[in-house]
């Protein structure tokens, strides 16, 4: 049996003073000053920990506060009250939520699985993944003596071609010319749209990718000589535009952007990199697997579907990338060919379980872009697509933060993927694809339960 | 236990906060205007403000109806000294399945023993799909009939095998959810254990053991026996009329339980037969049981060691929920208990809160379907439980299939939780409900403990009898599938009303 993948993490404190949901207001004046203050009674000895950060101009009470409401609903002369941080509410956007990346800030600090009392709290269903809920078994699961026992949910998965059949010499050799990339996580790094990112911060991620036995997709213009070290990790991504030039043989895997134009960029490629992997990125459209198709025949076996940074598809912003996947993938299993080749998917995959479902969609692997610049605890303020310079500081962040952070969020998620893959008793990743049977979705379910609760005559009171 | 005949409703004891100063979703300002008249003091309906000592003070702002006020103080006030704003730490609290207005109206049933009159979201949660978007559509009126309150029977029977086991009624279509001696304290436990017999109903004690405390409320305790098999000894089963297997449960379905190395006191340890100081986990799934037969095989066992038992089976909510259902009652269970994705816990992972298994308002009418389908559904009790917030909430259900209902959250708030999430973390709920800390408990006294639970249910099943006098019912159990009187909003038919 080979060796058991694991992650490990550590703690890496955060460099800045992290934006809290709400702030602790308590007013001096009026105060009674009583000899047993709420203050000297807090539980959590929040206000001992008190401190006020002179670089930020924050309070550091409000990210110690844990929101028991013990001192607001104590003081005598009701002189404590808590109030909505606007600057946390007003962080990312309608798809990257500030509780999304409050919760990946945490886990890129502490490496672990977000643990938490009390029922789910949010929406009763989300947009994409979120409308998905991932199935469990009552009495069964892959492994008698707990997920993280002896034995183990592998979540590694191959990239390249598949033979449909081994075939062997008659002296006993394997005849099929297997290009196959094993990495232990479904999951490749890239760098996201935007981001305050300078070369130590790219150093980081390589390091990450290199010490995790993962890869990392990188524009071939931003592999400068620093990166030599950690060839095997990275991914070159030539553009259509660009004249493809070769980084020599370390490089295990290239990516080519097709725009329909990029044919001749491919077979240049193609000549630099004779054993290297290649895939081929496109955008992620309905009418994708024409394409794909079409490339098959050509000789090409990886494929990366590119949604938008929103998780919806790249040809409707109304459709979630996920509809898209499903159906690509289902049309090339129509064709008889969805398993000699490697479909990976990438935009918008903001949390743990959507890789889960990602590949329950279709994919093999999924990319991930902002979690990663979230590690680092990134705003998403945008700041740096202005020229403004970040609030935290990300370009001037050490490669040796950088690669912890990251290593802890991707060892906070691969535990996570652990726990949903453990319910619903699969025990391989390389299994999960396509696994729509041990999903439930929001667009199946609502109609079949709410349909027929439709009868409305005209003034009936309703409650 | 008590049957209708002689089974007569606790009283309403208004209960007030434990805390100096109640949450609400108002706050009344009085700057130095104020001439002291009592003119506030004497218009106000809802009791905010009060004279002492020849002085106007404020002391019930968590009263205040805000806009909703049919007599408003800040407008009468002579010298215009009141001004009335939204409370800014109101809007810090609450979720999307319990935004700040059902917490603050769980408080006021808990408080009063009614629902809220005016400028409270008692009804629904924010959550943007299922109850959330179901209404209960109210039919014209067919009869001048007029039911009387008192001859509407909420009450459900528990066992309908007609085998040799107790014939089980509990009075509220209710019973207390599983919450181990661990998660919660001794004094929470008691007081849900106390609530449930003064309401005729029972109260479940999760898996953490018995505990003595509890002994004198024998026969309305439910005790569960789940994977991790903590405090399970032959006398517990003998001593209850309802057994629970738990399964799985709804907050973290497929993955076991997971009492963190602070909770397990000497006290717990003790309970479960365990090391002070090491986390607890209680594996997944039964070790022994990979098939309906060896879960009968369970079911049997039970029923050798107490042979008057009920045995309820609690599981969560996957796909295929209707053949667990229908395995479940094959194998000898009284009732089906139903853990929807979207219920409580003392400590979960929340990628699996989140996202594994199907939420309860699915379920139930599949479940219900299938278990009809088969010609077995008047055979065994359907209990829904995972995110049933309110009176409103549990209507529905019904409405869907259900025949009852279990409540944990719910009891929790009335407790005055505030949902902070924080009840797994250091020394546990720093409110002290949900923990183990001998300093913290100390902040819940049994009895205003009990008298919380008891007001809220109370406001529940006046509710529930409302609604039922509405729909011109007289049994709960006529509620029972009624699909055709709920609509969901997102599927209304030529968008009427």
């Amino acid at each position: 049996m080979p060796s058991k993948y694991a992650i490990h993490t550590k703690p890496v404190p955060d460099r800045f003073k992290a934006l809290s949901k709400s702030g602790v207001i308590a007013w001096e004046e009026g105060c009674l000053k009583c000899a047993v203050c709420v203050k000297k009674q807090c539980v959590f000895k929040v206000y001992d920990k008190r401190g006020l950060d002179a670089l930020q101009m924050i309070d550091s009470i409000d990210n110690e506060c844990m929101n028991c409401y013990r001192c607001v609903q104590g003081c005598p002369k009701e002189l404590i009250h808590k109030s909505i941080n606007p600057e946390y509410k007003s962080m990312g956007n309608s798809y990257w939520t500030p509780d999304i990346i409050a919760r990946l800030w945490w886990q890129a600090q502490t490496g672990k699985i977000p643990v938490s009392g009390a029922g789910y709290p949010g929406p009763f269903s989300g947009p994409g993944f979120d409308s998905i809920w991932t199935d469990m078994s009552e009495i069964v699961r892959p492994t008698r003596d707990g997920i993280h026992g002896r034995e183990y949910i592998s979540t590694s998965i191959d990239i390249g071609k598949f033979p449909r059949q081994l075939m062997f010499s008659d002296t006993g050799e394997l005849i099929n010319d297997l290009k196959l990339l094993d990495i232990p996580l479904p999951i490749i790094l890239r760098l996201p749209s935007y981001g305050d990112i300078s070369e130590k911060t790219i150093k980081g991620w390589a390091i990450t990718a290199s010490r995790l036995g993962i890869l990392l997709a990188l524009p071939v213009s931003k592999i400068k000589s620093d990166l030599d070290k950690y060839k095997a990790s990275l991914i070159p991504v030539f553009s259509s535009k660009e004249k493809p030039v070769a980084l020599g043989d370390e490089i295990r895997m290239v990516e080519v952007v097709w725009d329909k134009k990029g044919k001749a960029n491919l077979e240049a490629v193609k000549e630099l990199y004779p054993n290297a992997l290649i895939s081929i990125k496109l955008p992620l459209t309905r009418q994708a697997d024409k394409d794909i198709l079409k490339l098959i025949d050509a000789g090409y076996y990886i494929f990366h579907l590119e949604g938008t940074d929103m998780n919806m598809a790249a040809d409707d912003q109304l459709v979630p990338s996920k509809n898209h996947l499903r159906s690509i993938h289902q049309s090339l299993v129509r064709e008889g060919i969805r398993n000699e080749i490697t479909l990976l998917a990438s935009g918008g995959f903001a949390m743990a379980e959507h890789v889960a479902k990602g590949l329950i969609c279709g994919a093999d692997g999924v990319f991930i872009d902002f979690p990663i610049l979230i590690a680092l605890e990134c705003r998403m303020c945008r700041r740096c697509e202005k020229g403004l310079s970040c609030p935290v500081d990300i370009r001037h962040a050490s490669p040796k933060y950088v690669a912890l952070r990251t290593i802890n969020i991707l060892g906070a998620w691969h535990n996570q993927l652990l726990e949903i893959m453990g319910a619903m008793g699969i025990k391989e990743s390389r299994r999960l694809r396509g696994e729509a049977g041990r999903a439930m979705f929001f667009e199946e379910l609502d109609p079949e339960t709410f349909r027929s609760m439709n009868n409305l005559e005209e003034g009936l009171e309703l409650e | 236990m008590s049957n209708s005949n002689t089974y007569k409703l606790p009283e309403i004891v208004p209960t007030r906060s434990r805390f100096r100063n109640p949450i609400g979703k108002y706050r009344l300002n009085r700057n130095n205007e104020c001439i002291s008249c009592g003119k506030c003091v004497e218009i106000c309906p809802y009791g905010v403000h009060a004279l002492k000592r020849g002085r106007v003070v404020t002391p019930n702002h968590y009263m205040c109806v805000g806009e909703a006020c049919e007599n408003p103080c800040y407008k009468a006030c002579p010298t215009k000294a009141l001004s009335m704003k939204r409370n800014p730490t109101f809007d810090t609290m609450g979720d999307f399945r319990w935004p700040a207005e059902l917490l603050a109206s769980t408080w006021h049933m808990a408080e009063f023993g009614k629902v809220p009159e005016k400028g409270l979201e008692y009804k629904l949660g924010a959550s943007g799909g299922g109850f959330d978007k179901l209404r209960i559509v109210f039919p014209k009126k067919k009869s001048n009939e007029e039911i009387d309150e008192s001859d509407i029977d909420v009450g459900i029977e528990l066992n309908r095998r007609e085998d040799n086991a107790h014939r089980v009624r509990i009075e509220v279509p209710f019973y207390g959810g599983g919450m181990s001696y661990g998660s919660v304290s001794i004094s929470t436990m008691l007081s849900r254990m106390r609530a449930a017999r003064a309401l005729g109903t029972f109260c479940c004690t999760g898996e953490g053991g018995y505990p003595d405390e509890i002994k004198p409320y024998d026969d309305n305790v439910i005790t569960q026996v789940a994977t991790g098999l903590f405090g399970v000894r032959e006398e517990t089963i003998q001593r209850v009329k309802i057994v629970e297997f738990k399964y799985a449960q709804g907050a973290k379905p497929g993955l076991g339980g997971h009492l963190l190395g602070d909770k397990v006191t000497p006290g717990v340890a003790r309970m479960r037969e365990a090391v002070v100081g090491y986390p607890l986990f209680s594996p997944f799934p039964f070790h022994s049981v990979y098939s309906v037969e060896d879960h009968k095989k369970h079911v049997d066992w039970i029923k050798a060691i107490n042979p008057k038992a009920l045995v309820s089976v609690k599981v969560s909510t996957p796909t295929d929920v209707d053949m667990v259902a229908v395995g479940s009652y094959y194998a000898g269970a009284h009732i089906i208990h139903l853990d929807g994705s979207y219920g409580g816990t003392g400590a979960a992972p929340e990628i699996a809160k989140k996202n594994i298994a199907m939420p309860i308002e699915y379920a139930v009418p599949k479940v219900h379907k299938f278990l009809t389908d088969e010609g077995v559904r008047d055979k065994i009790t359907v209990i829904a439980s995972g995110g049933i917030r309110c009176p409103h909430d549990l209507v529905k259900v019904i409405a869907m299939g259900a025949d009852g209902i279990c409540t944990g959250t719910a009891d929790m708030v009335a407790l005055e939780c505030v949902r902070c999430n924080k009840c797994e973390s250091g020394r546990g709920c720093a409110r002290g409900i949900a923990t183990t800390d001998a300093e913290l408990m100390k902040l819940i006294e049994v009895d205003w403990a009990t008298q919380r639970v008891i007001n809220m249910f109370l406001a529940w099943r006046k509710e529930i009898v409302r609604i039922l006098k509405k729909l011109g019912m007289k049994s709960l159990k006529e509620l029972v599938g009624r699909t055709d009187l709920l609509v969901h909003l997102d599927y209304i038919k030529n968008g009427k009303n």
